[in-house]
């Protein structure tokens, strides 16, 4: 099996490894400061770069695009290496030049936001040259990673890499769709979108709503279809599954963005097509979570010694749950109810931090070891801590959420006798402020977190405690790392 | 590679034979829930897609066998919330303010409907229950600029200030520094003696004074009582308009911030715009 003549390409993963986790403390830091700005105003501090409304955009792009996105680049080209026997496709200096090229990006795209640049798109908001940018960066991505899948000395190409495949093409179709805007000239950073009205918004949420299919959902699948096997040691529970909700999965997705225009000026057909398709799609989403959880059937044990595969199955059990709740809240009438309240940002969360988060520090657990070739993690119990100061973070957000959401969709709904509304907006605005105070503590967590992660990776790298031992290099390290480097 | 199918231990299922890096997968066929779950739901979308509007045509659409639409929907609610109110929001229309203030019933819906059309149009800018905050006046303080008698409140709901409405109540304080009509050390002076009117400073200046004497009291009153005919507010006073130190005061000379409010009468009926009347009267400053 091992082929000890093939040189992966660590270093550009080992560069991602260390972008995500710097990414992570930025968007989790910025996250925070926008939940106290809801909570407290004063916040904001009166200048124009520290507004709400400018450093949203970064809190969201940090988080989906520079820390998850790092996370998808360093996952998909160490999974690919390995599950295809194949170097990284196009060299060192491709590799290195999609690093750079998209953290140059990402920095841009943040400096853009502050300054006040955005075309108005949700999570699309970088104009137009940088967009341009980011299609060269993704098309060389696409070129490397189908290069080495089709380079590929194993017979079949894994099941981790048809999610990434998925991700990269779809993306780019996304990003084409969604980015199509007319620049005011050639020397000015600002750009109209050849759609208007009514069919902008659908394009921009069959975009944003592919996002989280392809992006934050197939991505991180791939993601979990490598660690979970990996740090289990056991076979993927179902292949069969794998079929069936790979392609349910990916064929149903492109169809529910109308959802996230329920009762507007979009036609009743296709809200109803957007609910449906989303309706459709919980069982293909689900198949995902069976894979994952019950991978670990007959290795359970391992969750009480390896935070890291603690993490990643949690994250399973968050992502069936943000599955489930997705088709719930697209029922019209559900939806008349959720949305434009903090519901909305509830579900986000419990998907971005329970599944998004959690699944790339699972992954991130495992790899730092493996590729700075250190026998092991330097702390477990640090791990295990991360993990349950996260959860509890998780919980106390997304719970706010939900209650505050609930509440504001029903005070906003509510009539007197005589016919009239009973609650004014700021009065739901001030009964939602105790649950903005707790989602801040929740936040708070969720970033100590990180950082005992910070600590714990650096030290995995320093300290002399997880030095492999010279004589026997390969002791204590997980099933098929053997075949890491020379 | 050759593909080598073996049997797991622990799960009794066979492998597919492919191997990956170490891993291995099972050729355990879909659980049976998973199956029948995901066939009901494409089935119930079938039957959704026959019952509501759905599949897009040329021009047009497949409106449903139920004949659901959204618009439809909410312009029955609308239409049945109206209703609800009209039982009697007919009346308050109907009715002058004398005959609405004794009766009790009408009184007291009037101003639920005021409370809470206040609340989410007009508290922005005048605070929560009328308090006011800089540049727009508080409301509940009894510090009139254009009057406080229902009349008064009525007209300028209806019509705004300096809003755009050809009836709306109009007035331009000159812009003494802008357009050089004052002096710099004139415009400290005077400020001088508004400070004094404001009551934030003893003292005074005599050449301030003669300067209001001769350009500021035609619209500030000469004890700078203010002047509602053209909306002058009154400086002689501890409530106002505007912030009240002197830097704010010194610029309100050199050049004035005139400020403007909408006419709701495009916006509001005739019944809310006197519920509300009502409750801005109500609200602590009436006349
Ligand atoms: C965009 C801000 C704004 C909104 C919204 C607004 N107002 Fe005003 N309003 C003003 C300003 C500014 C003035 C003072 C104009 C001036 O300088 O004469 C004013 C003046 C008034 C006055 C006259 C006060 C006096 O002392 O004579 C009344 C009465 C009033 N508003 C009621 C309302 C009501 C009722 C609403 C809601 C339907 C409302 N306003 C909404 C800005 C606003
Ligand atoms: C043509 C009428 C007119 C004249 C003349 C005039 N004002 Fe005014 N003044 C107004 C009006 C109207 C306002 C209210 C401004 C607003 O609505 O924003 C005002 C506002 C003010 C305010 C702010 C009051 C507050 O409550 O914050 C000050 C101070 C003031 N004037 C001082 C002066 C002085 C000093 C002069 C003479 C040098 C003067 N005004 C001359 C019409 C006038
Ligand atoms: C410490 C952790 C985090 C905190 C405190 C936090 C906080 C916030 C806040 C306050 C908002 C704005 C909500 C509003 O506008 O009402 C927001 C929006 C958002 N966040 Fe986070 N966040 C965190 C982590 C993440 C992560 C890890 C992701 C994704 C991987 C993420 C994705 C998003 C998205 C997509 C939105 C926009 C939601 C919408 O428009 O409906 N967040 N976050």
């Amino acid at each position: 099996m091992s082929d000890a003549a093939i040189q992966y390409n660590e270093d550009v993963v080992k560069k991602f490894v260390i972008a995500a986790i710097f990414w992570a403390v930025v968007a989790f830091l910025v996250g925070v400061v926008l939940a106290g700005q809801l909570a407290w105003p004063v916040a904001n501090l009166g200048l124009p770069f520290t507004n709400f409304g400018r450093l949203r955009p970064v809190h969201t792009s940090a988080a989906i695009f520079a820390f998850g996105g790092s996370a998808l680049f360093a996952t998909s080209f160490y999974i690919v290496q390995r599950t295809c026997r194949a170097r990284l496709f196009g060299g060192e200096a491709l590799a290195n030049f999609i690093f750079w090229g998209y953290q140059f990006f990402i920095v841009m795209a943040a400096l853009s936001y502050v300054m006040g640049f955005s075309q108005g798109q949700e999570y699309a908001e970088p104009e137009w040259h940088l967009d341009l940018f980011l299609t060269l960066i993704w098309v060389l991505y696409g070129v490397v990673f189908i290069g080495t899948v089709l380079m590929r000395k194993e017979p079949h190409i894994y099941v981790a890499n048809w999610f990434f495949i998925a991700m990269i093409l779809t993306i780019a179709v996304l990003h084409l769709g969604n980015n199509s805007a007319m620049p005011v000239s050639l020397f000015t950073a600002k750009s109209y979108n050849v759609a208007s009205g009514v069919q902008n918004a659908m394009i921009q949420w069959w975009y944003g709503h592919n996002a989280v299919g392809f992006f934050l959902t197939a991505g991180f699948l791939g993601m979990m279809y490598y660690f979970i096997p990996k740090a289990s040691g056991r076979p993927i529970y179902s292949y069969r599954i794998s079929i069936v909700h790979f392609w349910s999965l990916v064929f149903m997705y492109i169809w529910a963005g109308p959802h996230h225009l329920h009762y507007t000026a979009l036609p009743d057909w296709t809200q109803t097509l957007g609910m449906a398709f989303s309706i459709m799609l919980w069982m293909p989403s689900w198949g995902g979570m069976i894979n994952g959880i019950m991978t670990l059937s007959g290795a359970w044990d391992k969750l009480r010694t390896d935070a890291g595969l603690r993490f990643s199955v949690t994250a399973v059990g968050f992502y069936g749950m943000s599955t489930f709740e997705g088709p719930v809240m697209s029922i019209r009438g559900v939806n008349a109810l959720s949305h434009y309240t903090d519901w909305g940002i509830g579900h986000v969360h419990s998907g971005a931090l329970g599944w998004v988060a959690f699944i790339s520090f699972g992954a991130l657990y495992y790899l730092v070891p493996v590729l700075w070739k250190r026998e092991r993690l330097y702390s477990q119990k640090l791990a295990a801590w991360h993990f349950w100061i996260a959860t509890l973070g998780i919980v106390l957000y997304i719970t706010s959420m939900w209650v505050a959401g609930i509440m504001q969709g029903l005070m906003w709904r509510a009539y007197d006798q005589f016919g009239f509304l009973q609650y004014s907006f700021s009065e739901s605005v001030m009964a939602v402020h105790p649950y903005y105070v707790i989602r801040f503590t929740g936040g708070v967590f969720f970033l100590l977190g990180s950082l005992i992660m910070v600590y714990n990776m650096i030290q995995t790298v320093r300290s002399p405690t997880t030095a492999r031992p010279a004589a026997e290099p390969q002791t204590g390290l997980p099933i098929g790392t053997a075949m890491a480097g020379a | 590679m050759p593909t080598k199918i073996e049997k797991d231990s622990i799960s009794g299922q066979l492998t597919t034979g492919h191997e990956w890096d170490g891993i291995k997968e099972l050729n355990r066929p879909l659980p049976k829930w998973w199956v029948y779950i995901f066939v009901a739901t494409v089935i119930w979308s079938g039957v959704y897609f026959v019952l509501y509007p759905s599949i897009p045509g040329i021009s047009g659409y497949f409106h449903g066998l139920l004949g659901y639409s959204t618009r439809d929907t909410v312009e029955a609610d609308v239409a049945a919330v109206v209703k609800q109110r009209s039982v009697y929001m007919d009346r308050i229309a109907a009715l002058p303010y004398d005959a609405i203030r004794r009766d009790r019933q009408l009184l007291a819906v009037a101003e639920t409907a005021g409370r809470i059309v206040f609340a989410d149009n007009c508290q922005p800018c005048h605070g929560a229950g009328g308090g006011g905050s800089p540049g727009f006046p508080a409301l509940a303080a009894g510090n009139w600029l254009w009057g406080g008698k229902l009349a008064d409140i009525e007209t300028s709901i209806v019509f705004g200030i300096r809003g755009g409405h050809d009836n709306a109540r109009q007035s331009a304080m000159p812009r003494f520094g802008v357009d050089a009509m004052l002096k710099p050390d004139e415009i400290q002076a005077v400020a001088d003696h508004v400070m004094v009117l404001y009551g934030k400073s003893t003292v005074g200046s005599p050449a301030g004074a003669k300067i209001f004497a001769e350009n500021c009291v035609a619209c500030h009153g000469d004890a700078g009582q203010g002047n509602r005919e053209v909306g002058g507010p009154r400086l002689a006073s501890r409530t106002h308009l505007n912030a009240d130190d002197r830097a704010t005061v010194v610029g309100q000379i050199a050049n004035p911030r005139m400020g403007v409010m909408p006419h709701w009468n495009t916006r509001l009926d005739q019944a809310t715009i006197k519920s509300l009347t009502l409750y801005v009267h109500a609200l602590g400053g009436g006349e």
